[in-house]
């Protein structure tokens, strides 16, 4: 079946079958293997992308479903032009140590931007019940919600500073 | 998972004739059919997705009735400032679906279509006294819920909203499963001027409402009001996580929790 949707800023057309997963359409056919599939069964949420801005587990969603859509994977928060430049959540959980073998942390960190943009001022409860969709069986967690918290905080302070150099 | 025709109607008349054909399925956020679907527990031959279709969206109060479309989001529910005014009780029950992820995908009807034992909007629609709203009539809730996995739904009958008349107070309180988020035992209780009703998840094969409490709670509202109210255990599911006593137990234990928030102003 014929598929269009934009994939980290770039138009794809693609000829899938109707039981392709998302999360096959990307580590497959567009090779992003930055998504990860953990237990395929929508419990781990290592698959985490955002599909139109929302989180979404790429493993319990059809391919031919997001027609049309605007798909964000890990591999799109670096700047344009693929560049080093990381995103102010994947700093966050670079600088707190927010991972150990890294498998969960592409889902952890897409489902945190979810997250920061929902909240301004979390609280670490909100952040523990937010991650209730993502495991993680290495860090107990502490480290991740402590970048998290770091991460939401960086990124409403560059939207602040930026609207206030616009104003 | 094994192949099948796609479809994307944008009409609920579109839908209603493609899922007449063969082997055909609705899907709505997906977040049950697909699991199943790769355990090939359903192979279905063709998916009517039911997400392009507008008719299926919205939520919108109309006097005393709270109306949601099928396709409606958890999270919509959620966030709604229209529910959160209406009926309170609802938003906080869709807020605790499952997780952030599967509350964006999830819909209320394909939740009630699905008839899940352990799923909590049944509760919703039992304590509520909801109508479900399909292509060709309206089914009280009484009569919507008949077993596992089971309703009266006609092969090919689409949901298309739940009317959800709004009580003077309403609280959802559940005993979840901490892997899964479903209920073991959820219980939502509402209040009416008519009298209250009780309508327990989780614990039997599909949501049952419990007489003794609700006439209870009518003559007084009242966590105290439970006491003495057993829920024998004969007929209820047992499984790794609660045996049967354990949930009859629950069940009076998420009914007083219930009430509680409810007459506290919280529902």
């Amino acid at each position: 079946m014929e598929l269009k949707l934009n994939v980290n800023g770039r138009n794809i057309k693609a000829d899938v079958p109707t039981e392709m997963l998302l999360v096959e359409l990307l580590r497959e056919r567009l090779g992003l293997t930055g998504t990860h599939i953990g237990c395929d069964t929508s419990q781990c949420g290592a698959c985490v992308v955002h599909v139109d801005g929302v989180s979404v587990k790429s493993c319990t969603m059809l391919a031919v479903a997001a027609e049309g859509t605007r798909v964000v994977s890990i591999e799109g928060l670096s700047g344009p032009g693929g560049g080093n430049a990381l995103h102010p959540m994947q700093v966050a959980f670079h600088e707190n140590h927010g991972l150990q073998c890294g498998f969960c942390t592409p889902g952890m960190i897409m489902s945190a931007i979810d997250f920061a943009g929902r909240h301004t001022a979390p609280t670490e409860a909100e952040v523990r019940h937010w991650l209730e969709g993502n495991m993680c069986r290495c860090t107990g967690y502490q480290n991740i919600v402590a970048s998290i918290l770091a991460g939401t905080a960086a990124i409403h302070a560059e939207t602040s500073t930026s609207s206030m150099e616009a104003a | 998972m094994q192949g099948f025709t796609y479809h994307r109607p944008t009409s609920v008349a579109d839908a209603v004739v493609l899922l007449q054909s063969e082997g055909a399925s609705g899907i709505a956020g997906g977040m049950t059919l697909l699991p199943v679907m790769k355990h090939r527990l359903a192979t279905p031959l063709a998916l009517v997705d039911l997400s392009g279709i507008a008719a299926l969206g919205g939520i919108e109060v109309d006097g005393e009735t709270l109306t949601i479309g099928a396709m409606v989001r958890h999270v919509a529910v959620a966030d709604s400032p229209v529910v959160a005014a209406a009926i309170p009780a609802l938003a906080a029950l869709a807020a605790g679906i499952g997780d952030p992820a599967v509350r964006n995908r999830g819909t209320i009807g394909g939740v009630l279509a699905n008839a899940d034992p352990s799923a909590d909007y049944p509760a919703a629609v039992a304590g509520l006294g909801a109508t479900i709203v399909t292509d060709r009539r309206e089914i009280a809730a009484e009569a919507m819920f008949t077993g596992l996995f089971a309703t009266v739904l006609a092969p090919g009958e689409l949901i298309v909203a739940v009317k959800f008349p709004v009580p003077l107070a309403a609280a959802y309180a559940k005993f979840r499963s901490p892997a899964s988020r479903y209920a073991i035992v959820g219980v939502f209780v509402a209040r009416f001027a008519a009298g209250v009703r009780v309508a327990v998840t989780g614990a039997r094969p599909s949501v049952f409402r419990v007489p003794e409490m609700e006439a209870a709670l009518s003559a007084r509202f009242d966590p105290a009001a439970l006491a003495g109210i057993a829920i024998p255990p004969d007929g209820l599911n047992g499984d790794i996580h609660a045996e049967p006593a354990f949930r009859a137990h629950l069940v009076g234990v998420m009914a007083a929790r219930a009430v509680a928030a409810a007459g506290s102003g919280a529902a």
